[in-house]
C-alpha cells in the first residue's frame, strides 16, 4: 500500500475516530435514517436543482417516509451551483448533521468535488445527474456509485447509430457547451458515428452561458452538414433552440439533441421552436409503458408540471435507495454492507417499467429509447420514443477494459476514427 | 504612534481561541480554521481599503492565484507542499504588482471598477485555461503536509500563521511607511508637495496587501484540497470586502470579528433557508447605511477612543 | 451573405441591446456619480415583469410598458435608499451591490429559476430574407430600437431645457444647485429614466437572449465595460463604446473562444489605466 492511500485511510481513520463514529460504524441505529441531498437551489441551475428536491421527496411521500420501521429523514442543502460551496455543504452534512449517506448534485463539477471528498471521508454518495464517465470507468471510487444515474457517452452513441443507419446522415457537426459534459457527450455520439463510417466536419464549442449562438450557427449554415447534433444543457439549450429557429435554420438542417437539450426542463417554456428534434435516453416522459405513465400523471397532479430528468433520476434513486436498505434489514450504518447492497439490488418497480441493475463498474444498464419532440394534446410538448436500444451500458459494444485503455473524451480526443 | 493593540486583549484572544478544538471539536474546529482564512483575506483588503484609502475589488482573483498555484504544483507538478505554497504567495504577490502598476492613477470608484476588471480577467483565465486549471472542474487532491492532516492541529497551525501575519500586518500600518500611507490616503497632494511618492507608497502596499491574500489563499489550498473558478470569482473578492466593512474598515481586527459573522451566518441561515443571497444582501445595505465604519469601528466610536478617521 | 458581414450584424444587433441598457447607467453615473452595481439586476426584473405581462395579456407591447414602469417604481425605491449615503460615493456603490444580492434572490423567489423568452408578436419571429441569406427578423428590430432610443435621448439632452440641465449638473452641480434649480427632482426624472430604459432593454433581451437567474451580472459585466470605456455621462460614449465592447465580444468569441472575457476587459483595463475617463468623459 503505497504512502498516499495508507495517509488517506489513516485521515479517514483518524477522522472517523475523531468524531466518534468509530463505535457507531457497525452497530445497527434506531433512529431516523438520515439522508443529505446536496441540489442547486440558486444560481444558473436553479430550476433543475429544485426538481432533484422534488422527485426525491415525492418518493419517500408515497411510502410515508419510512423503510421498516426507521423512519427517513431527508435535509436539503443548497450547493449553489458551485464546487466550493458543494465541498462546504458536504462536509457540514457529514460532519455536523452527521447523515449517513449523500445524494444528489447537479453540475459535473460539484459533483467531483464531493465525490472527491467521499472518496477521502468515506461516506457514501449516490449521484443519479452527476454524468463524469471516470466516476465509474478509469477514476472509480468504491464508495461512490451512479444509482439510477448515466454516464455522460453512454446515451448519445445509440443516436449516432440510428441516425447514420436509419436516416442515412453521414456528415455532422456539433455544437456543444465547452466543458467535461459536452466533451464526454459529443466523444459518444462522434466515435460511435466515425466508426460506422460518418464523418464530422466540424465541432463548435461555446463557453457556458452563450448569450449570442450567431457567430456559431453562421458557420454552420455555409458549411452545410447532413444534420447538428446539438449538446447543450439549461438557458444555453432554450437560446440555441429559439436561435436555430428565428435564424431560418429550423427548416433547412436537421437538429440531433444531446438528451438535456431536450429535456423538460428547457422544452416546458419553449414552442413549436422544439418540435422535430431527435434526442436519445433512457427516460421519455412521453412514453405509453404503464410505469411511466402512471409515474408522470403523479408527477404533474403533485407539481404542475411534466417531470424532467432531474426529477425522475431522484425519485428512482429513492426507489433504488429504499430497495437496497430493505434487503438489509435498515442498517445503514454498516457501510460495507450498505454499499454492496446498492450494487446488488436491481430496480424493478422505477418509472421505466423495466428492471434496472447496475453494471460491474457502478453505472447501471438501460433500454435507450431514440425520442422526438411532439406536442400533446393539451398544447405541451414532450418526448416520444420513436425506436427502443436495448441493454446499452456505458461501454456500448466496446469490451471495458479495451475501451479504458483508450484517453477519456476531452476537447482535443474526441474517438474521431479518420477514414 | 496609535496602537490600539493591547499586549494583554492579544494574549487572551489567542488563550481563548487556542481552547476552540477543546471546546467545539470536529466540524466546528474547521469552520474555525476557515475563518481564520477568511480574516486573513479580509485584513489584506484593509490594509488597502482602510490605510490606504483605495477600496479594492480583486483580492478574490489575488487569494485564489495562491490557491490554483498550491493545488497545480502539489498535484499535477507533484511538487512539495510547503514549496508550493512559497509559489503561491509569490505568485500573488507578482499578480498583484501588475494590478498595481495598472491601477496606481486610479481614486475611488474608478479603483472600484478596474480591480474589478483585472479580477474578472484572472477569472477568465482560470476557466477557460483547462489544460493547466481544470477549467470548470478545477483541481483536487490532498495538498496538506502529512503531519499537519488532523483537523485540530491544522487549526492550531493555521492559528500561529494568522497571528504572525496579523502582527507583521499591524506593525506595517503602525510603521513610519503606514503613517505616510495614511497620509496620502487624507490628502495626497499635500503629501506629494512634502516630497513622498505616493505611487511607490500604494504600489508597496498593493504588493504587502497581495502577499497577505496569497498567503490566506495558500492556506485555503490546503485546508480545501479543491479549488475551482469560483475560487477566484467576483464574489470571493465581494465576500472579502464585506468582512471587512462589517468589522470595520481601517480598524485591521474587525476582520477578525467579520469573519466570525458571516461564516457562522452562512452555516446557521442555511439550516433554516435557502435566502443566503438575501440575507448577505440585506446585511450590505444595512452596514452602509448604519454602520459604514463596521462593528469594531462603532465599538471603538462608543468607547470613546480616538480612531483615525476614515 | 458573406461570413464578416453576417458577424458584424450580430455585432450591431447586440450593441442595440447594450446600449439600451448602458444608456441609463451612464446617465445615472454622469448625473449622480452613482455606480449603480443593481441595474443588472433592474433589466432582469423588468425582463421578468415583461414576460409576466406579455403572456398575461397576449400583447408585447404591454408587456415591455409593464417592465419599464415596474422597473422605474423600484428604482424610486433605491434612490430613497441611496439618499441615506448621499455624498459617500464608495458606500453607495457598495448599497446598490447589496441591492443586486438581494434583488437577484426575490426574482429567484418570485419567478422561479426556469429560463423565460419574452413572447413575440408573430410579425418579429422568422428570419427575413435578405441578401441571399436568412437574419432574424427580431434581432433588426432591436437594431430600430436601438438607434431610435439614441435619437430620442439626442434630442432630449440637446434640445430640451431637461436636458441642458442634465447636461449641467453632469458637469458641474454646485453651479446649477447655486442657480436656485431644484436638482433633486432632476435627479430623480433621470433615475427613473435611467431605470425604465434598463427595464425596456430586459424586456427587448428577454425576448432574444432570454431570461434566467445569473443574466443580471452578466449584463451588468458587459454594462461596466461600455459605461467605462464610453466615458461617465456620455451618450455618445455610450453608443460608441456600445458597438466596441458588443464588436469584441461577437468576433472574439469566434475568433479567440479560449480568451473569453479577456478580449473585452483586457481593452478596458488598458484603458483605465491610462485614460481613467474613458473616450469621451470628462473630469469634474
Amino acid at each position: 500500500m503505497d504512502r498516499r492511500k495508507f495517509l488517506s485511510s489513516a485521515t479517514s481513520a483518524t477522522g472517523l475516530a475523531y468524531f466518534g463514529d468509530f463505535e457507531r460504524a457497525f452497530a445497527q441505529g434506531t433512529g431516523p435514517i438520515k439522508i443529505g441531498l446536496l441540489t442547486p437551489l440558486t444560481g444558473v441551475v436553479a430550476a433543475g436543482g429544485k426538481e432533484i428536491v422534488e422527485g426525491f421527496n415525492l418518493y419517500w411521500q408515497q411510502v410515508g417516509k419510512k423503510i421498516g420501521n426507521r423512519e427517513v429523514q431527508v435535509l436539503v442543502e443548497d450547493d449553489g451551483s458551485n464546487p466550493d460551496v458543494s465541498l462546504q455543504k458536504a462536509r457540514k452534512l457529514t460532519e455536523q448533521d452527521k447523515v449517513h449517506f449523500l445524494v444528489g448534485d447537479l453540475l459535473a463539477n460539484t459533483g467531483l468535488a464531493v465525490a472527491e471528498y467521499a472518496k477521502t471521508s468515506g461516506i457514501p454518495y449516490f449521484i443519479p445527474v452527476i454524468a463524469a464517465d471516470d466516476l465509474t470507468q478509469r477514476k472509480r471510487i468504491p464508495n461512490v456509485i451512479r444509482v439510477a444515474g448515466y454516464s455522460a457517452s453512454q446515451m448519445p452513441r445509440p443516436l449516432a447509430d440510428y441516425v447514420f443507419k436509419k436516416k442515412g446522415y453521414r456528415k455532422v457537426i456539433t455544437i456543444s457547451q465547452d466543458y467535461t459534459f459536452g466533451h464526454e457527450q459529443c466523444g459518444g455520439f462522434c466515435q460511435v458515428f466515425t466508426e460506422l463510417g460518418g464523418s464530422i466536419l466540424a465541432q463548435h464549442w461555446n463557453p457556458l452561458n452563450t448569450q449570442d449562438f450567431s457567430p456559431y450557427l453562421a458557420q454552420i449554415q455555409s458549411a452545410k452538414p447532413d444534420a447538428v447534433f446539438a449538446m447543450e444543457t439549461g438557458a444555453d439549450a432554450t437560446r440555441l433552440i429559439q436561435q436555430w429557429n428565428n435564424f431560418g435554420l429550423k427548416a433547412k438542417i436537421p437538429m440531433l439533441g444531446a438528451q438535456n437539450a431536450t429535456d423538460q426542463s428547457v422544452i416546458r417554456t419553449l414552442g413549436a421552436e422544439a418540435e422535430g428534434i431527435i434526442s436519445s435516453a433512457h427516460f421519455a416522459e412521453g412514453n405509453d409503458n404503464p410505469a411511466t405513465k402512471k409515474f408522470v400523471a403523479e408527477y404533474e397532479t403533485a407539481f404542475k408540471h411534466l417531470p424532467s430528468i432531474y426529477g425522475f433520476s431522484h425519485y428512482s434513486c429513492a426507489a433504488w435507495l429504499a430497495a437496497a436498505i430493505k434487503t438489509i434489514n435498515g442498517n445503514v450504518e454498516d457501510r460495507p454492507k450498505f454499499l454492496d447492497a446498492v450494487r446488488k439490488t436491481v430496480l424493478t418497480n422505477s418509472p421505466l417499467g423495466r428492471p434496472v441493475r447496475l453494471d460491474d463498474y457502478g453505472n447501471p444498464i438501460y433500454d435507450v429509447y431514440i425520442r422526438n419532440v411532439v406536442k400533446r394534446s393539451d398544447g405541451h410538448y414532450w418526448n416520444v420514443p420513436i425506436e427502443t436500444y436495448p441493454g446499452v451500458s456505458q461501454f456500448w459494444t466496446y469490451k471495458p477494459e479495451e475501451y479504458m485503455k483508450q484517453p477519456p473524451y476531452s476537447r482535443s480526443f474526441q474517438g474521431i476514427k479518420k477514414s | 504612534m496609535n496602537l490600539s493593540l493591547h499586549p494583554l486583549r492579544a494574549v487572551i484572544a489567542l488563550a481563548l481561541l487556542c481552547l476552540v478544538p477543546v471546546l467545539l471539536p470536529g466540524y466546528q474546529t474547521t469552520l474555525a480554521t476557515l475563518t481564520l482564512i477568511y480574516t486573513l483575506l479580509a485584513m489584506s483588503v484593509d490594509i488597502l481599503a482602510g490605510y490606504a484609502g483605495r477600496t479594492p475589488l480583486c483580492h478574490g482573483a489575488l487569494f485564489g492565484v495562491a490557491t490554483y498555484v498550491v493545488m497545480y504544483f502539489v498535484t499535477t507538478a507533484t511538487g512539495n507542499p510547503w514549496l508550493g505554497a512559497l509559489l503561491g504567495i509569490a505568485a500573488a504577490g507578482v499578480v498583484a504588482l501588475i494590478f498595481a502598476l495598472l491601477a496606481v492613477r486610479t481614486t475611488g470608484v474608478y479603483f472600484l471598477l478596474l480591480t474589478l476588471a483585472l479580477g474578472m480577467i484572472i477569472w477568465g483565465v482560470c476557466q477557460r485555461w483547462t489544460s493547466v486549471t481544470g477549467g470548470e472542474n478545477g483541481l483536487r487532491g490532498t495538498v496538506r503536509p502529512e503531519w499537519l492532516a488532523d483537523p485540530a492541529r491544522f487549526f492550531y497551525f493555521v492559528l500561529a500563521i494568522t497571528a504572525l501575519a496579523t502582527f507583521a500586518m499591524w506593525r506595517f500600518v503602525n510603521s513610519p511607511f503606514g503613517l505616510s500611507l495614511k497620509g496620502i490616503r487624507e490628502s495626497e497632494s499635500r503629501m506629494r508637495s512634502l516630497g513622498y511618492n505616493s505611487a511607490q507608497h500604494l504600489i508597496i502596499a498593493f504588493v504587502f496587501s497581495g502577499l497577505m491574500a496569497g498567503l490566506s489563499g495558500a492556506l485555503y489550498a490546503w485546508f480545501n484540497g479543491f479549488v475551482s473558478p469560483s475560487s477566484v470569482a467576483l464574489a470571493q473578492s465581494v465576500k472579502g470586502l464585506l468582512i471587512a466593512i462589517i468589522g470595520g474598515i481601517g480598524t485591521l481586527f474587525g476582520s477578525a470579528l467579520g469573519a466570525i459573522i458571516i461564516v457562522l451566518l452562512e452555516n446557521v441561515v442555511s439550516s433554516f433557508t435557502q435566502r443566503w443571497s438575501m440575507v448577505l444582501g440585506l446585511l450590505f445595505v444595512l452596514a452602509m447605511i448604519f454602520t459604514p465604519e463596521g462593528l469594531l469601528g462603532k465599538l471603538r466610536q462608543l468607547t470613546g477612543r480616538r480612531r483615525a478617521a476614515a | 451573405m458573406p461570413f464578416v458581414l453576417f458577424q458584424i450584424l450580430n455585432g450591431l444587433t447586440f450593441a442595440a441591446l447594450l446600449f439600451l441598457v448602458a444608456s441609463g447607467f451612464t446617465l445615472i453615473f454622469g448625473l449622480m456619480r452613482i455606480v449603480n452595481l443593481a441595474h443588472g439586476a433592474m433589466y432582469l426584473m423588468g425582463g421578468y415583469t415583461a414576460y409576466a405581462a406579455a403572456t398575461w395579456s397576449g400583447s408585447f407591447l404591454l408587456g415591455l410598458a409593464a417592465g419599464a414602469v415596474a422597473v422605474a417604481i423600484l428604482g424610486l425605491a433605491e434612490q430613497a435608499l441611496l439618499r441615506f449615503v448621499h455624498g459617500a460615493e464608495l458606500r453607495q456603490v457598495l448599497l446598490t451591490l447589496g441591492l443586486a444580492l438581494m434583488m437577484n434572490d426575490a426574482a429567484l423567489v418570485i419567478f422561479g429559476g426556469d429560463t423565460f423568452t419574452v413572447p413575440l408578436p408573430a410579425m418579429l419571429q422568422g428570419p427575413l430574407e435578405m441578401f441571399g441569406m436568412a437574419y432574424p427578423r427580431y434581432r433588426l428590430f432591436v437594431l430600430l430600437v436601438g438607434v431610435v432610443v439614441l435619437v430620442l435621448l439626442w434630442l432630449l439632452m440637446n434640445r430640451t431645457r431637461l436636458g441642458a440641465l442634465i447636461r449641467a449638473g453632469v458637469d458641474d452641480p454646485e453651479t446649477i444647485e447655486a442657480m436656485g434649480i431644484n436638482i433633486r427632482r432632476i435627479f430623480i426624472i433621470t433615475f427613473m429614466l435611467g431605470m425604465a430604459l434598463a427595464g425596456i432593454a430586459g424586456a427587448l433581451g428577454g425576448a432574444f437572449l432570454s431570461l434566467y437567474p445569473t443574466a443580471d451580472s452578466e449584463i451588468l459585466v458587459f454594462s461596466l465595460a461600455v459605461v467605462i470605456i464610453g466615458g461617465r455621462g456620455s451618450l455618445g460614449g455610450a453608443a460608441v463604446g456600445s458597438v466596441a465592447v458588443s464588436m469584441l465580444s461577437t468576433f472574439g468569441q469566434v475568433w479567440f473562444p479560449e480568451l473569453a472575457y479577456f478580449v473585452i476587459f483586457g481593452p478596458m483595463a488598458l484603458l483605465l489605466a491610462f485614460r481613467p475617463l474613458g473616450l469621451f468623459g470628462r473630469a469634474t
